[in-house]
């Protein structure tokens, strides 16, 4: 059903590992016995969890940046947006067990003395609504910003500042205590999803599964639309956009759609996210973070997918290692790896591994067109550019 | 004759001015002893008697009562003074003097006895020999609108020579015309015009509080006069708001002016532009310490010692960036930008190990502190330098850039780059003269905002996002767009600031600016040719 065409060498057995990964950690977290050298401890698995919601951000940022030239610094925007989604739904479950027991209001809102529950606070008692949302909300900013960014046509580093001066919008109207979102602390002391308790070692287990299978889920949808004829005509538009236009391809619309499918993976990213860390609060907002994870994808690859979600985990990894033996350098470490990797390794680790790979043993004809539009983007660096 | 007669004279007046003295005194003694009535009606009239009588010691009295020090001995209505260290003073006489404290009682007071003992006190100022003294008496006056200052306020304008103090007696004499119920229609229409002539809240307050008694003439007046009062200080706050507007304007300009020229020329958005700002704060914090450790009398040039110095280090930065980083990613804009994010974290960091996390102490010299009123408006004088500095490096770059073989190479490499190339202009040498330009520059706008901000590692963070609004609005490649941008973004949130509040402002002007960007994709004044999609 998945043919090889679809994948890929590199997508098959990245897809293998995701899946192994989404079976045999839980198993192992909750088969295992505790002094067991493969036993996954029960705190490593909100923190492997989340690693695995970076890396389906970081794919979601890899679709528009390696494929459609998109360099949006504002993607934790639709990814905090689809975590506020879920953490209403989690904040409204927990009913009459917060600290003033309010049957209708969550504490933040009996605290600063709100009579009623705002509009746009209701239908989240309900899943299905919240999961609905958990999409749409990211993906109805995603189409309208776009809408407008894209018909204008703006461009390049332009639109890069304004997704990044839409997600410091954003950051301050959830700062506002006004906003119904729990301001400055956000929303936390969650406490069941879907009636499991959410601190249980089973529910982490099933959520660690979930993430897993989002991101299986997110790369295959990824890798469908690239290599769809879609996809053929967004490398066009990254590589040379106004040739594309003049070939007569609508090229306001293929951006539209792709960024819009972005938004949205990121928003379940961000869903995923929010009950493995127990909160949401608009520091994940901060253009700051935004930044952060396109050079996760630039780590791992850009315009690889399996590379961009490789990156995620990897950069994380580092990130939480760092920070528990070096604090003081981890800032150093992550500027320099911004250097270093736009410098040196512009394909990111996947990228150059393959390459290296491919040109010790010759491979499939199938594959070289595959990553071919890719190799090339990338080596344009320092060549003319396109006469518009 | 007059010479002749000059003892009689004298004697004369001798009689004359000791028969008035001590016809004062009568008044003054009389007046004090009815404090020992221990009614608060006589206490008042003592008062006032006080006040009348122009006693040298009846402002002493008076302010005694305030404090509720003035005591007296119902035995033999004797008034006595304590002053704040606990001695005792006969208020007849003003001599020292001890009595047993069992037998002394402090004069009550309520809000009736203290409105009239602030008043009397207003009266008792009015003829001080201080123009500032006078004033600020008239202003208590303004204030009670007792009327038994009527008569000392009236007289007190017939002696008064100085204008700006016979403005201020006008007006507390129309504050009392107001207040006062059987005031003649004329008076209070003539209040009506002073007061409205003075135009600020406290006048705006008295024509409010007209009582409904008045004739309808006064009142039509005073509900006209109030209005325009209104309008007026609308307008003033308006202005107030455009001048802080202006002021945030200056120093948006002189953090956007060097990431202009830089992303103009080069077409690279500097995200470490911000630390550039700090690394110049920083400098001049540096360089405020040596001076307060070896030089202390250069305190007050501190801030011009540090500008050429913070241009050099962050200027020197700046070159080494371009040498070591950006040089290697010419025509990837989108990879210079992460690479220079990178660049700003490291720079962050390193200042945060070496100078600490918590914000430095940069002082302000003497000649900068302080501020000014303009017609109603309060300026700092640190944000009158900043917009006045902000012009002058505005001026000095759009000099350089038009005026200068270097200017005139990098307009040419901003409008095509390969064309001047093609014309013998090293384009990389101009880059990197740009980029330790737009850095130096932005290492003198932190010299300035180490003067209005904190000077911490975070301070370029705070400046970024909105430098990066300025250039984009404002179009590259066009100095006067980052002037206007900076203006506009300026004056537009702070005008929103009282409208919608600090934060919701701020996000109306980045939705507008995302708007705006829609609109004009290429900003405000954006090249135009065929190198634009470059």
């Amino acid at each position: 059903m998945i043919s090889a065409r679809l994948l890929g060498r590199t997508g098959t057995i990245f897809l293998a590992i995701v899946l192994a990964v989404a079976v045999l950690v839980p198993m192992s977290n909750l088969l295992l016995p505790v002094g067991s050298p493969l036993h996954v401890p029960d705190y490593m698995m909100p923190l492997l969890g989340k690693y695995l919601c970076y890396a389906l951000l970081a794919l979601s940022v890899d679709l528009v940046w390696g494929y459609a030239g998109i360099l949006s610094l504002g993607h934790g925007a639709f990814f905090a947006l689809g975590g506020y989604a879920m953490g209403m739904y989690l904040m409204r479950q927990i009913g009459t067990r917060g600290v003033y027991a309010n049957p209708v209001l969550p504490d933040f809102m009996v605290f600063l003395n709100w009579k009623e529950l705002p509009w746009y606070w209701w239908g989240f008692d309900h899943f299905p609504f919240a999961a609905l949302m958990v999409l749409a909300a990211p993906g109805l900013l995603a189409f309208v910003f776009g809408w407008f960014a894209f018909r204008s046509r703006v461009t390049g580093v332009y639109l890069s500042i304004i997704t990044q001066a839409m997600t410091f919008a954003l950051l301050l109207a959830f700062f506002r205590n006004d906003m119904g979102f729990g301001g400055n602390n956000g929303l936390t002391d969650f406490k069941d999803i879907l009636g499991f308790p959410v601190q249980a070692q089973g529910t982490r287990a099933a959520l660690f599964a979930l993430s897993a299978l989002a991101l299986a889920g997110g790369f295959l949808l990824c890798r469908f639309i690239v290599t769809s004829k879609l996809g053929k005509v967004l490398v066009a538009i990254r590589d040379a956009e106004s040739r594309t236009r003049f070939i007569g391809y609508r090229v306001e619309n293929y951006k539209l759609f792709v960024w819009t499918v972005s938004a949205m993976l990121a928003g379940l990213a961000g869903a995923l996210y929010v009950p493995q860390v127990g909160i949401i609060n608009p520091s994940e907002f901060a253009p700051a973070n935004s930044i952060e994870t396109v050079i996760w994808v630039a780590v791992g690859g850009r315009g690889t997918l399996a590379g961009a979600a490789l990156g995620g985990v990897v950069v994380n990894a580092g990130k939480t290692w760092f920070t528990g033996m070096l604090p003081e350098l981890w800032l150093f470490a992550l500027g320099a790896l911004f250097v270093l990797v736009t410098l040196f390794l512009p394909k990111g680790i996947l990228g150059t591994f393959t390459e290296w790979w491919t040109g010790r043993r010759r491979p499939a004809v199938a594959e070289i067109e595959d990553e071919d539009g890719v190799a090339r983007a990338i080596d344009s660096r320092g060549a003319p550019v396109p006469a518009e | 004759m007059v010479l002749r007669n000059f003892p009689a004279i004298a004697f004369a007046l001798c009689l004359i001015v000791l028969g008035a003295g001590s016809a004062r005194a009568d008044a003054y003694t009389d007046a004090l002893a009815r404090f020992a009535a221990d009614s608060y009606s006589e206490t008042e009239a003592a008062i006032e008697g006080v006040a009348a009588s122009g006693h040298p010691l009846a402002a002493e009295v008076v302010s005694a009562l305030q404090a509720g020090r003035l005591l007296v001995r119902a035995a033999d209505r004797a008034v006595f003074i304590r002053d704040p260290a606990g001695g005792l003073k006969d208020a007849r006489t003003g001599e020292a003097t001890t009595a047993n404290a069992a037998d002394l009682k402090a004069v009550r007071l309520n809000n009736r006895v203290r409105r009239a003992a602030d008043a009397a006190m207003g009266q008792l100022t009015l003829r001080a020999p201080d123009p500032r003294r006078r004033i600020e008496a008239a202003a208590a006056v303004f204030k009670s609108r007792d009327a038994g200052a009527l008569a000392a306020i009236e007289s007190a304008i017939a002696a008064e020579q100085d204008p700006g103090v016979l403005r201020a007696f006008r007006e507390a004499r129309a504050s009392i015309a107001l207040a006062k119920p059987d005031a003649s229609a004329a008076d209070q229409v003539a209040a009506v015009e002073v007061l409205r002539a003075k135009g600020d809240r406290d006048a705006l307050a008295l024509l409010r509080q007209i009582p409904p008694s008045a004739p309808d003439e006064v009142r039509g007046l005073a509900q006209l006069a109030a209005s325009s009062i209104e309008s007026r200080l609308a307008l003033l706050q308006r202005a107030q708001d455009v001048a802080y507007g202006v002021s945030l304007g200056s120093v948006l300009l002189l953090a956007a002016i060097g990431l202009a020229i830089t992303f103009g020329v080069m077409g690279v958005i500097n995200m470490a532009h911000g630390e550039m700002v700090m690394l110049g704060a920083y400098t001049t914090f540096m360089v405020q310490e040596v001076i307060r450790t070896r030089f202390p009398e250069l305190f007050g040039a501190s801030l011009f010692i540090a500008l050429p110095l913070a241009f050099l280090v962050a200027g020197a930065v700046g070159v080494l960036i371009e040498h070591s980083v950006i040089r290697f990613l010419y025509g990837r804009p989108l990879e210079t930008l992460l690479a220079t994010w990178g660049i700003s974290l490291i720079l962050q960091q390193a200042v945060r190990s070496i100078f600490g996390a918590q914000n430095r102490e940069v002082g302000t010299p003497a000649w900068m502190s302080g501020s000014v009123d303009l017609w109603g408006l309060t300026l700092t004088w640190n944000r009158i330098v900043i917009v006045l500095f902000a012009t002058a490096v505005f001026v000095a770059l759009l000099v350089a850039l038009k005026h200068t073989s270097l200017g005139l190479q990098i307009r040419a490499v901003t409008q095509n780059r390969r064309m001047a190339g093609a014309m013998g202009i090293r384009t990389d040498w101009v880059d990197a003269m740009t980029f330790g330009l737009g850095s130096g520059v932005a290492g003198i706008a932190g010299v300035a905002l180490s003067q209005i901000d904190n000077v911490s590692p975070n301070l370029g963070q705070g400046y970024i996002i909105d430098s990066f609004l300025v250039v984009v609005f404002g179009g590259v490649g066009n100095l006067w767009g980052t002037l206007v941008g900076a203006m506009s973004i300026g004056i537009a949130n702070k005008l929103l600031e009282p409208v919608a509040g600090a934060v919701l402002g701020k996000i109306l002007l980045l939705v507008a600016v995302i708007l705006f960007i829609q609109k004009r994709p290429r900003g405000l004044f954006a090249l135009k040719g065929r190198f634009v999609e470059a």
